[in-house]
């Protein structure tokens, strides 16, 4: 991609920004310029200090030295006032978060008005900033229909509101917390392509990401965040995905590798299996997982991946087919029970069905197993022994956190997946159901959660991966199948199978070849 | 400008020092109407210390007062932790004791050690069964049980004034509406001679034990607060989250119920309408007081007795209503929510910071 030229004006400048919480230095002396016309990444692991960065930038949070430039109407930089997102938007400074900030019973329109309006005005000037906006969506590209409520908005959409948002109040600079974490590979593909679009006008953009290929793709300037400092700010141009991984976690990375492996007799099947309501409901899902084979499961979100995960997690009522465990018929279980018989389920919404956050890492580590004799006797619990098994595992697996007694909260994603792999793995399950077992990880925590799948694998259990990322399914499974507005393609060996062919049954085109 | 910033966890001794803060806090603000109702501050306080502690009497009136409030906090306690939302410990409060004045009244005879605990079971058991109509409306149909459990005690108390002036009526209460007087037998013995206090309170302390037991040593106390934090992960570990609200309830509604047992089998000997002056409702300001700590319900129904027994004192010394202890407790309620929040998160005041730097 082609860089504003040199001579573009700086719009934004932080200077020396360093921020503590306590012990922890989240930033520590990080300057950063962003010049008009440019999309700059910034690259960081998850806890590498971005978002801090940024939502110091935009005024939520104060430094605890270093400052904040912008570039005044006199064409020279000037102090923005620190601790105030209003300085910040009248700056000219948009920033669209991870988590949206709209008002879901609102329509798009009002929520892009929202606080613009002076309260004493008489009548409000909704015309003007009708027309305002119908041409900001006509040179952007991004359309929305201003008066749908936005909980009946796509996500994708939401996110066009934002940006919107930012857009009718004058931005100049806008930043974008992990655009792409909620994003099909077809949205964010837009999302890209309308940003490029928006920098060629002027604006200046940074967009918060740990995904290399899009980084790659769409960036102008790579700016690189390890442990709160910046290690590297290069032109994207002439640099490979390889290095800024490598920058951005701080060692060298082994990929890794399937062994090939001959799977053995069926372990876990589904035959005709009907669950859920609406939009998420699965019909007529059959399929045969084999002992000591990875089976992944694409499709875009929001096909029936949910609901079938619940099934398998036995959290749903199945209203029509059976399952079976090595030959025998299930019938209703509980989750209780799938624990109990061999299953272990790593939940899609980690935060929110993996882990209770106020208890500690070791209740959490032992919750699964709370019933079992290790864990209580006559009702009673054996805090020193799961204290033991909590140290242990929180060896085994590389939990970092202070100590065992600390509240699961306070961990990070990535840590928080660790507590799900090791409390569900170390009883060596027979079948291991993974949702999305690496969406919002780091490279480093992503790696290990692969790694942790194909030592199951290894080990002769069946591992279902359902999955969105295209990479990570070809990378792990030997069998790949495609679940589209509810129904379970057959699955296929991976070597049959390229992003092509995978990305139009995700899209709804079946199983012969179009031409 | 102030904003506020996350905090980690926070240190038991530090919950606690705030709490106090919080209670002083509330007793200062509380002493600007008094100076409106033109009474010496110190001189209002000395007789509230007075009438709460001055002498044994003052003493064991404000234990007898805490007694009940010891349990409905539990109860209330040990739901919200659950997450369970039950408002009608006034109504179990009733139902406990209509139970065991119904078995306590010549039901049943014998001597104490059978009539005392058939009393105590029963109406620990009405307790829990009013509670366990919401509950499995809650768990079954997702009725809201905040709804249910605040409209039942109305339901309950009605029923009460039913009884109390038809089937259960005392035939020689010269036509007052109160029950026959409990029997000798199946009272709660007094725990001092002369004095109201009784055996109440050594059930309400070994239920407050009990309840700091049953949350942190057992596998129910760790089903329990995994629900209340996380009931989607709780299901999704395998826990019966369906089991553990009707336990809850169940447990709730029986302590509620044994604040009921205490007010009639320990303290009046008969049953009455107005026996409660709202004990149930208090049990929620206990328990919120205590930041749902079953020990903490202990000394915050320990402070608000002493507030009401010895604002009842001082009333009566000076002529100023007694309503002041409404007002305290309800201050002491505000700062100790408000005081949560520092508790949650780090305030800071950021002042125009050129201010700042031009006065360096």
């Amino acid at each position: 991609m082609a860089p504003p030229a040199n001579d573009a004006l700086v719009l934004l400048r932080l200077e020396g920004i360093t921020k503590r919480f306590g012990a922890l230095t989240a930033n520590g002396d990080v300057s950063l310029d962003l010049r008009q016309g440019e999309i700059l990444a910034l690259l960081g692991e998850n806890g590498a200090g971005k978002t801090t960065l940024m939502i110091i930038l935009f005024g939520h949070y104060v430094a605890d030295e270093g400052q904040v430039l912008v570039l005044g109407p006199g064409g020279a930089l000037e102090e923005l006032e620190p601790g105030s997102p209003h300085a910040a938007l009248d700056a000219g400074i948009g920033m669209v978060h991870q988590h949206f900030t709209l008002a879901e019973n609102l329509s798009a329109f009002d929520n892009i008005l929202l606080g613009t309006e002076p309260l004493s005005a008489i009548k409000s000037a909704r015309l003007p900033a009708r027309k305002k906006l119908d041409e900001l969506m006509a040179r952007s590209g991004l359309v929305v229909n201003l008066d749908t409520r936005i909980s009946n908005l796509s996500v994708g959409e939401k996110q066009r509101v934002e940006i919107l948002k930012a857009l009718y109040r004058d931005a100049r600079g806008l930043v974008l917390d992990e655009p792409t974490a909620v994003l099909t590979p077809q949205e964010s593909k837009t999302l890209f392509a309308t940003l490029t679009k928006l920098a060629g006008d002027g604006l200046g953009i940074i967009f918060i990401s740990h995904k290399l290929a899009e980084v790659m793709a769409s960036s102008h300037r790579v700016a690189v965040l390890r442990g709160g400092r910046k290690v590297a700010d290069l032109p994207t141009e002439g640099s490979s995905q390889r290095q800024l991984a490598e920058l951005m976690v701080g060692y060298e990375i082994t990929e890794t590798v399937r062994e090939p492996g001959t799977p053995g007799a069926p372990l876990f099947v589904l035959t005709g299996v009907a669950a859920g309501h609406g939009r998420d409901a699965i019909s007529d899902v059959s399929l045969d997982l084999r002992a000591g084979e990875i089976l992944g499961i694409a499709g875009v979100s929001g096909n029936g991946q949910t609901t079938l995960a619940r099934v398998v997690s036995g959290l749903e009522t199945v209203s029509a087919g059976k399952l079976m465990l090595e030959g025998d018929e299930l019938g209703q279980v509980s989750a209780r029970q799938m624990i109990d018989i061999g299953l272990a389920r790593i939940p899609e919404d980690r935060h929110h069905d993996g882990i209770v956050g106020a208890m500690t890492v070791s209740e959490n580590l032992a919750i699964e197993g709370i019933r079992k004799p290790e864990n209580q006797r006559f009702g009673m619990l054996r805090f020193s022994a799961m204290r033991e098994r909590a140290k242990g595992l929180i060896k085994a697996y590389d939990i970092r956190c202070q100590s065992e007694a600390s509240p699961a909260r306070l961990l990070s994603g990535g840590n928080i997946q660790k507590i799900v792999l090791a409390r569900t793995l170390e009883t060596e399950p027979k079948v291991v159901l993974a949702a999305q077992p690496s969406r919002g990880l780091d490279v480093g925590a992503t790696s290990d959660v692969h790694k942790r799948l194909l030592a199951a694998r290894a080990r002769g259990a069946g591992v279902i991966l359902i999955s969105e990322d295209l990479d990570e399914l070809m990378r792990l499974s030997d069998r790949i199948a495609v679940i589209h507005r509810g129904h379970l393609s057959q699955a296929e060996p991976t070597e049959d199978l390229d992003r092509g062919k995978l990305g139009l049954r995700m899209a709804g085109h079946d199983g012969e070849e179009a031409a | 400008m102030i904003r506020f910033e996350p905090r980690g966890p926070v240190a038991v001794s530090k919950v606690i020092s705030v709490t106090v803060a919080a209670a002083v806090a509330a007793l200062v603000l509380a002493a600007v109407p008094m100076l409106f109702a033109g009474l010496s501050v110190f001189e209002a306080y000395g007789l509230m210390i007075k009438g709460a502690f001055g002498s044994a009497f003052a003493f064991t009136e404000m234990l007898t007062r805490a007694t009940p409030l010891i349990l409905t906090g539990l109860a209330a306690a040990v739901a919200f932790r659950a997450k369970l939302w039950n408002i009608g410990a006034e109504g179990q409060l009733y139902a406990g004791a209509l139970a065991a004045v119904a078995v306590g009244t010549g039901l049943i005879s014998g001597p104490s050690f059978v009539l005392i605990p058939a009393v105590v079971l029963a109406g620990a058991l009405a307790g829990g069964l009013v509670m366990l109509g919401p509950t499995l409306l809650k768990t079954r149909l997702g009725v809201d049980e905040v709804v249910t459990t605040l409209l039942l005690n109305f339901v309950i108390l009605l029923f009460v004034q039913m009884m109390l002036e038809g089937p259960m009526k005392d035939p020689m209460g010269m036509g007052w509406p109160q029950s026959e007087p409990i029997l000798d037998e199946a009272a709660l013995p007094k725990l001092m001679d002369r004095m109201r206090i009784h055996w109440g309170l050594i059930i309400a302390l070994i239920s407050a034990l009990g309840v700091y037991f049953l949350l942190k040593r057992t596998v129910w106390g760790f089903e329990i607060r995994a629900v209340g934090e996380n009931a989607s992960a709780a299901r999704h570990a395998g826990i019966p989250v369906t089991a553990t609200f009707i336990r809850v309830g169940l447990l709730s509604g029986a302590l509620a119920g044994l604040a009921g047992v205490g007010e009639v089998a320990g303290l009046k000997g008969y049953l009455t309408a107005d026996l409660s002056p709202g004990f149930g409702y208090s049990g929620i300001v206990v328990a919120m007081l205590a930041g749902l700590s079953p020990i903490g319900v202990v000394f915050a129904a320990l402070f608000i007795a002493s507030i009401f027994v010895g604002a009842d004192s001082m009333s009566r010394a000076t002529g100023v209503s007694n309503y002041l202890a409404d007002l305290i407790v309800a201050m002491a309620l505000l700062c100790v929510l408000v005081s949560g929040l520092f508790l949650k998160f780090k305030i800071r005041f950021v002042g125009a910071p050129h201010a700042k730097e031009a006065s360096k």
